[in-house]
């Protein structure tokens, strides 16, 4: 099958950010290029392409300047295909709430997974935890205001907010296992279980979700690269 | 029915200013509510549970919380003057620079700052000022003639930057090494949409004395 290569993603399987964006792709029916990065030896293109933050994704689109950002590309993305499958809803004041939830999750809640990783202690890894658990509870009340009885965030089908937080359940699952814990469970946040269920086996968005190899290897070389930090004696 | 709009916010907060601005440059009445920040009121609570900060724009009873997606609303609600280019790239690289300016370089500054201007954290901070100062490429705002989102996200190195500068005694943006973007400070404080929100400059360098406690 011919690509289309006037779209190319910058990105690596692992990186939730990048997922969202494929998951944008696959749901527009958008035909890209995906350039697969090292994060451990950025490329010249990535760091040409992204000098000010280094970092995937990246989306080039024919010759217009490179847009970094997941956010901001899947914004782009819903402007430049408005007709298939739109991601954002329509209405201004729906619209500020979704943005409002992206920033929530984005600035307050996934930096949790990371710090949750760097933390060495147990008493400080159980304080993330609990945040982490807060930060779902949050989420469950948005997903049912949002969802308003149906089956997405978005309503009937995907959305904004089903791709900004959906892109994270790969990582969710893997933080679950190693730390003993859960964070979305059927207890505290039934709705949004269910919803992950739904994400998993979404036909446009299960190929995007990183399977746990990917995650794993992903891991050492954060390990490695950004190791926890050294345990402050008592 | 004419519209009803209520800005919860700080006289002095950067983040309330960028709202205000948003709100001058389409020509919006609004109520202005100060909050204290030490007793916040049940009504900011309510309508920003999840932060509980401001500013909060209310807009007919309905609460938008965040200053750059309140900015992104105004836009979205009301015509006029736009905030942000129509053209969904020019959009994107708006939105980029915006999200740069938070993300990034403020809190960059911030540590230049908080330190005192400990020569790395100062070295860091320009660092990140300099790809604002490439961006503004010869002209007299970031939105080109005219203010844009990018003007109204940096809205605290326009002018809180230069009272906290004042009352520590340090120089992060320097002129020899920043000349268009201290020449977009002086520009960008005396656009009328600005001037109006902004608190005297004595207040907020006494502010900033006894927060960096040099008063």
């Amino acid at each position: 099958m011919a690509k289309n290569s006037e779209i190319k993603l910058i990105g690596t399987a692992a990186s939730p950010f990048v997922n969202r964006v494929q998951f944008v792709l696959h749901l527009k029916s958008i035909e890209y290029e995906f350039i697969d990065e090292n994060l451990a030896s950025k490329s010249e293109l990535l760091l040409k392409s992204n000098p000010v933050y280094k970092k995937v994704p990246v989306l080039l689109h024919a010759n217009k300047p490179p847009i970094p950002e997941s956010l901001i590309i899947i914004e782009y993305l819903d402007e430049i295909y408005p007709d298939i499958h739109p991601i954002l809803p329509s209405d201004p004041l729906v619209r500020a709430d979704n943005r409002f939830w992206a920033n929530f999750i984005d600035n307050k809640f996934f930096p949790l997974f990371e710090e949750l990783r760097r933390t060495p202690e147990k008493e400080g890894k159980e304080a993330i935890k609990k945040q982490l658990i807060e930060g779902s509870k949050l989420l469950e009340e948005a997903f049912v205001k949002f969802s308003n009885g149906k089956a997405y965030f978005g309503g009937d089908d995907v959305g904004y907010l089903d791709v900004v937080l959906g892109c994270f359940l790969g990582w969710t699952k893997f933080v679950e296992k190693h730390n003993e814990f859960k964070i979305i469970d059927e207890v505290r946040t039934p709705k949004l279980l269910e919803w992950t269920k739904r994400i998993w086996s979404h036909e446009a968005l299960k190929d995007a979700i990183p399977r746990n190899e990917t995650l794993m290897d992903f891991y050492m070389m954060l390990q490695i690269n950004r190791p926890p930090r050294k345990a402050t004696s008592s | 029915m004419a519209d009803e709009v209520k800005l919860y916010g700080f006289r002095g907060s950067p983040y309330g200013c960028r709202v205000e601005i948003a709100l001058n440059l389409k020509g919006i009445e609004y109520e202005f509510i100060q909050e204290d920040l030490s007793d916040k009121s049940a009504d900011l609570i309510k309508y920003n549970p999840v932060h509980k900060k401001i500013p909060v724009l209310m807009h007919n009873g309905k609460p938008i919380s965040e200053s750059l997606v309140v900015v992104e609303y105004i836009d979205d609600v009301w015509k006029g003057v736009p905030i942000l280019p129509r053209d969904a790239h020019e959009k994107a690289r708006a939105r980029f620079w915006a999200k740069f300016i938070d993300d990034k370089c403020i809190p960059a500054v911030f540590k230049a700052l908080g330190s005192h201007g400990q020569e790395q954290a100062v070295a860091e901070a320009q660092e990140q000022l300099q790809f604002l100062e490439n961006e503004l490429k010869g002209n007299k705002f970031f939105g080109g003639d005219n203010i844009n989102l990018v003007d109204i996200s940096a809205t605290y190195l326009a002018y809180w930057l230069g009272g906290a500068e004042e009352a520590i005694g340090i120089k992060v943006l320097t002129k020899d090494k920043f000349p268009k973007l201290t020449e977009w400070c002086e520009n960008f404080v005396n656009c009328q949409t600005v001037k109006d929100t902004l608190i005297p400059r004595e207040i907020l360098v006494a502010f900033y004395k006894k927060r960096f406690g040099k008063a």
